[in-house]
């Protein structure tokens, strides 16, 4: 039986607690007496027969026809699947998406469907590589698929490949996927990481244009989500639920299949950062100090290159398939089953350590910017009813934030930081100014669909992400960034956790509560 | 009188190429450039009157000679041993405060008839600049029979007077000369209605030049590269769009004018490139984002450099230098000699807010080096102070 999520309250006899520092990790003191630790739940026990769970799924869907009664001859049948950000770290093989992307298959050619197409649901998210796509749909998929071109990434901007549905009462226009839209079966195969996942944001989202992404990947939107983790208090939702109407009454029929993974992130002998401190094993402490000590003196992009290539031990608490909203209460229950937990009061400082992923740099560079969107979008919105963190807190995260880019996978990310940045950080500004331009340029859009680059809008998106906490911080201070990446963020540098400490004091006092958030892996918490 | 002297010394000249090369503006010290004490220069002829300078700016064609990197080309156009100093304003005998047009054209050498280029005005395109009555040197500050502006005492034909208002104060005064040139490159670029700027540098050259292109010009986007925190803020103050960091500048013109991009090369650009650098490296980046078939203009003083040229043919860009200063022809077809001009821009832009310090002559080298080490120091203008020197007022 795991154990729930745990908070400690830090005293004198506390370990040091482990934070990451992207591709590194310190451990660090708190301040006793004032501090506390969340730590999430412990990863739930897997399905044991997953393909038999899967089956059951299909031929016993929710509020729904089993799949078989919903496939013939001659049928248009489209696959959809989440892209290269899901599942984090990327999973063992075979990847879940595989062993549903197969079991379709299989009904599909019982039921002798032959015009199938498989489409990466990526949105404005870089192209998948095909070592990348073969990791998630396997090696048989991909060969039977691939070649004929049946198999590939949505493109967003292919005005020939998207199709308008309507608009929603709130004036959003709905543009997805033609082949999606005009198929007679939509089969969406998702993979429900957190709360935010799944539901309609799977059409909605991720086979949609920017011409329709705007409506809720905006300032306002994300400011109105408290949090976009929390569906029933997030505009980000409700608008792709309005959306997901639109699609709907366009007669666009969707067969949903979310699954949930449990919370096993790191494989031996990585695992130990999973672990609770003062559970450590000598092995642990060992592991613990060999790498951090190794990963101090391995050149940057070596780091990097071992870090992800870390295949996560994930594995498969639920899969549910059939109408989308009806499947989507289940995915969210039991998402909550493995990561919600109650944590009572807020804090004056928040603390984290970032790791060296996010969804938007897998096999890539954790840029500045999305060091904040991680920060501040991703971490700060694990919350439900109220920010862990008080309004006018201090958020303080450890991350080297170098000034470093991806040239090929974030070219517009580069602009976005010189140019942007340079000028303002208040997202209100930048969209409005900014966002256009670079949502329409000629060559961001040709490197987003001809090379594997996010999409020119993308890192607004990400500085967006952040705009709930912006507004609602009194101040974030980054330890151990490089200055002027973090002075172009527009946040406060500091060399230690205790400078970043005695910082917070001028906005928050001489005896501030502390807490830190000890993820990944990851935890949804439930501020009373 | 006490005056700062460049004579050529070669075993200094290197030595000075040494110490610059370690550090900028430190060629002040083992070069040839030193504090002395000589007969002020005789009046070479008719016309020609003794000034006292005022105000006497330290330009990066001085800091460039004083470091010991001067093109090889300069040699039969100056002559030895010279004051430098040719960004000045001054007093006349007759007390009154002009600003001194430093080209030395067929007037001043007193050769007639004038050359085809100084007959249309366009002075600094002289035909004649190491004949008639001086010695060579293409301007006051390179030619051992007029003195210069580092010094307490000079020599100056009339024709290079500019008399000063009495509403300009001398720091606004001392950025004519500079601003000068800036108004020439405006010139020079033939920037059109509504078309992309892009211009490399802001030191002096380049934030007048930034000014001078908003307001003499009909440019539409009009971006810039600086380097450190004041120039940023300078440009932006005098009329630039965007600014960034040198080496973002390519990002901000193909992002302004939607362009695409093949490895480092454009494929379309800025209507017109103004490198106030011209350095090897700026150059390239200059052909590099301007687009095909438009202009590059190096006003910035460029020595020795290896470039490709490909790009150049392939996309039939004009490369052109812009010197000095003369005459311009305004849109309404209107000629006005560059000065003029140029009073009009300090005013207008209150470009005396370029000027950072100034230094008695005897500081000279750690004016110097402050000069060459402004930007990174928050500074623009270095300039030499001798309304206080003792031999000027004697």
């Amino acid at each position: 039986m795991p154990r729930p999520g745990f908070v400690l309250d830090v005293d004198r006899s506390t370990p040091p607690t482990l934070f990451w520092r992207g591709e590194g990790f310190s451990l660090e003191k708190l301040p006793a007496g004032r501090s506390r630790i969340i730590y999430p739940p412990e990863p739930m026990a897997a399905i044991r027969d997953i393909d038999a769970a899967i089956r059951t799924a299909l031929l016993k869907p929710i509020d729904s026809d089993p799949l078989p009664a919903l496939l013939f001859p001659g049928m248009k049948l489209t696959i959809a699947f989440d892209d290269i950000s899901l599942p984090l770290p990327k999973m063992r093989r075979p990847d879940v998406r595989q062993r549903v992307i197969e079991a379709v298959l299989d009904l599909a050619a019982d039921a002798g469907v032959d015009d199938v197409h498989l489409i990466a649901a990526l949105a404005l998210h870089r192209r998948m590589t095909e070592d990348e796509l073969r990791h998630a749909v396997g090696d048989r998929v991909y060969d039977a698929f691939a070649p004929r071109g049946a198999l590939y990434n949505h493109d967003a901007e292919d005005p020939d490949a998207m199709s308008f549905l309507g608009t929603t009462p709130h004036g959003e226009e709905v543009e997805i996927s033609k082949r999606a839209a005009e198929s007679d079966l939509l089969v969406y195969v998702n993979i429900n990481l957190v709360a935010m996942d799944g539901g309609w944001k799977s059409t909605a989202t991720g086979l949609a244009s920017y011409r329709s992404l705007r409506h809720h990947h905006n300032v306002r939107t994300m400011t109105h989500s408290r949090s976009f983790m929390d569906q029933d208090r997030s505009e980000l939702h409700s608008s792709n639920w309005r959306m997901g109407k639109v699609i709907r009454d366009a007669g666009v029929k969707i067969f949903q299949i979310e699954t949930t993974l449990n919370t096993d992130t790191f494989p031996s002998p990585f695992d130990f950062l999973s672990k609770r401190e003062w559970e450590w094993s000598a092995r642990d402490r060992v592991t613990f100090l060999a790498s951090s000590k190794a990963l101090d003196r391995t050149p940057g992009r070596l780091a990097r290159s071992i870090f992800h290539g870390i295949e996560a031990p994930h594995q498969m608490t639920s899969v549910q398939a059939g109408e989308v909203e009806a499947v989507h209460r289940v995915t969210t229950a039991n998402v909550y089953r493995q990561q919600l937990m109650v944590v009572e009061g807020q804090t004056d400082i928040l603390t984290m350590g970032i790791p060296y992923i996010s969804p938007y740099n897998v096999n890539s560079v954790m840029n500045p910017i999305l060091v904040m969107c991680m920060a501040l979008g991703y971490y700060f919105n694990l919350y439900r009813n109220r920010p862990l963190v008080r309004e006018g807190g201090v958020l303080i995260f450890t991350h080297p934030t170098p000034w470093e880019f991806h040239p090929v996978h974030h070219p517009s990310y580069i602009d976005f930081f010189e140019q942007v940045l340079a000028d303002t950080t208040d997202p209100v500004e930048i969209e409005a100014r900014y966002e256009k331009q670079f949502a329409e340029d000629e060559w961001y859009r040709h490197l987003y669909r001809t090379s594997y680059a996010y999409h020119g809008v993308h890192p607004f998106y990400m500085w967006y992400w952040g705009s709930h906490a912006l507004a609602h911080l009194g101040r974030v201070i980054t330890v151990g960034g490089d200055p002027k990446a973090v002075r172009r963020l527009g946040f406060m540098p500091a060399s230690s956790l205790d400078d970043a400490l005695e910082m917070a004091t001028d906005v928050v006092g001489r005896q501030p509560t502390v807490t830190h958030l000890h993820v990944p892996p990851l935890v949804l918490t439930d501020v009373q | 009188m006490k005056t700062l002297q460049f004579d050529r010394k070669p075993l200094r000249y290197a030595a000075a190429f040494v110490a610059g090369t370690l550090s900028p503006g430190k060629g002040a010290g083992p070069g040839p450039l030193e504090l002395v004490d000589i007969d002020a220069p005789v009046l070479p002829g008719k016309g020609w009157q003794r000034v006292r300078p005022r105000l006497a700016g330290i330009c990066g064609s001085d800091l460039t000679t004083v470091d010991g990197r001067s093109s090889r080309y300069f040699e039969p156009i100056v002559s030895f041993p010279f004051t430098p100093g040719h960004e000045v304003v001054a007093d006349t005998d007759a007390n009154e405060r002009v600003v001194l047009e430093p080209v030395l054209g067929c007037v001043a050498r007193n050769i007639l008839p004038p050359c085809p280029a100084c007959e249309r005005g366009d002075l600094g395109n002289c035909e004649r600049i190491a004949f008639g009555d001086l010695k060579p040197g293409l301007q006051s500050g390179f030619c051992c029979d007029t003195g210069g502006g580092w010094s307490t005492s000079m020599v100056a034909h009339e024709s290079q007077l500019h008399r000063v208002p009495t509403t300009m104060s001398d720091e606004a005064a001392v950025m004519v000369e500079p601003t000068a040139c800036a108004v020439h490159a405006a010139f020079r670029a033939r920037i059109g209605p509504g078309a992309t700027v892009a211009i490399i540098g802001a030191g002096t050259l380049g934030l007048a030049t930034i000014a001078a292109v908003r307001h003499f010009t009909p440019v539409g986007t009009l971006l810039a590269a600086a380097r450190y925190p004041e120039q940023i803020r300078f440009a932006r103050g005098l009329g630039a769009d965007g600014v960034v960091q040198p080496h973002e500048l390519i990002r901000l013109v193909r992002r302004a004018t939607s362009s695409l991009a093949v490895q480092q090369q454009l494929t379309g650009g800025a209507d017109v490139v103004i490198d106030c650098v011209g350095s090897e490296a700026t150059i390239t980046d200059a052909l590099a984002m301007v687009r095909p078939r438009g202009r590059v203009v190096v006003v910035g003083m460029p020595a020795t450099v290896k470039l490709s040229l490909t790009t150049l043919w392939h996309r039939e860009t004009e490369l052109c230098g812009a010197y000095a200063y003369g005459t311009e022809t305004l849109p309404s077809g209107e000629r006005r000699r560059t000065f003029d001009l140029a009073f009009e821009l300090v005013q207008a832009a209150q470009l005396e807010r370029l000027v950072s310090a100034t230094y008695p002559l005897a500081d000279y080298r750690r004016a110097i080096e402050h000069a060459a080490t402004a930007g990174r120091r928050g500074a623009v203008k270095i300039a030499f102070d001798l309304r206080n020197e003792k031999e000027r007022n004697r």
